[in-house]
């Protein structure tokens, strides 16, 4: 376990991105490569899930696409993505928030969390 | 060939130059030493013999505790013979994973894991009977007819039955070692190799 943890040290570089977890609504940039060349996309959606652990974590995130549920799964530590923006902070009881799946319309809506800030 | 005796150490995953995601193996090559060098004047065929693994020195053989003081070594766990290698090594000699270098393609073997008494299905890959409509109820992963009737009258040999899966010598080929760590002595074979965690491996190119 421990030579497994040294590899993983070694050969991939942790990022550090805002704190986000399931629920939430973020926004992912990431390259993508058509041809030679190199271009910025952007996926927008709600958390679902953070999935294992260290510097192999990956989450899976979720949008509606032209009334069609689009997920993709990411590294967190993924060199293809240059920024991570966090837009909604969710209120949800539960880690894996997979219900959302079997959601439309209003029921598939959120509450955000409100944020106290001290002053 | 060369030839290297590595242990298993589990699987992770790297990302490449472009930022892919390539799965990996993670194996602890050596650092193995050359017990004995077989050559074709002396034994009738040309290998070379190498430990790896540390293991004490109370449960060793006295017969081989006198085998690894003349290669002027501790005892190890493991000693292989790979034969026409073209690696040149005396005896007492380190061989390091720093015979393999990044993107090399290599071929592994080792033991695959226990899986016990197994179905055909599990086993031999037969598809099994498929639904559960015309009259089927429990047969869904039987084997089916051994054979004919009246000609051979017997079931023929090798006929393909449930028993013991598992802990057979599995080599896989044409693997790519990913990464080399000199300094950990670990290679990284993209994809899965035979055998669990722990389990003992030789690494071949």
């Amino acid at each position: 376990m421990d030579l497994l943890k040294a590899a993983q040290e070694q050969l991939i570089e942790k990022k550090s991105w805002p704190d986000f977890k399931a629920g939430d609504t973020i926004t992912v940039y990431y390259k993508i490569r058509e041809g030679n060349k190199e271009r910025e996309q952007q996926f927008q959606g709600v958390i679902l899930q953070r999935r294992g652990a260290g510097l192999t974590e990956t989450f899976t995130i979720r949008k509606i696409s032209g009334g069609v549920g689009v997920e993709r799964i990411f590294p967190v530590n993924s060199p293809k993505i240059t920024r991570i923006d966090v837009n909604k902070r969710g209120k949800v009881r539960r880690a894996r928030i997979f219900y959302l799946r079997d959601m439309i319309g209003k029921s598939a809506r959120i509450e955000e969390k409100k944020v106290v800030t001290k002053s | 060939m060369a030839s290297i005796i590595g242990k298993k150490v589990g699987m992770t995953s790297i990302f490449d130059a472009d930022g892919n995601n390539i799965p990996c193996t993670v194996v602890e090559a050596g650092p193995c030493v050359v017990t004995q060098v077989r050559t074709v004047e002396n034994d009738g065929y040309s290998a070379l013999q190498l430990a790896f693994g540390e293991k004490k020195e109370k449960n060793t053989p006295q017969a081989m505790l006198g085998h690894f003081k003349k290669a002027n070594t501790t005892p190890k766990r493991t000693v292989m013979e790979f034969r026409d290698v073209d690696m040149e090594f005396n005896t007492g000699d380190i061989v390091k994973c720093d015979i393999f270098q990044d993107g090399d393609f290599c071929e592994v073997v080792g033991t695959s894991k226990g899986k016990g008494f197994q179905g055909v299905v599990k086993r031999h890959n037969f598809s099994g009977v498929g639904g559960q409509t015309h009259g089927q109820h429990d047969r869904q992963r039987a084997p089916g007819s051994l054979g004919a009737s009246s000609w051979p009258s017997r079931v023929m040999k090798g006929m393909r039955m449930a028993g013991h899966k598992g802990v057979d010598r599995v080599k896989v080929q044409n693997l790519q070692v990913v990464k080399v760590l000199p300094e950990q002595n670990l290679l990284l074979i993209k994809g899965a190799i035979p055998g669990h965690k722990g389990s003992y491996v030789t690494v071949s190119k």
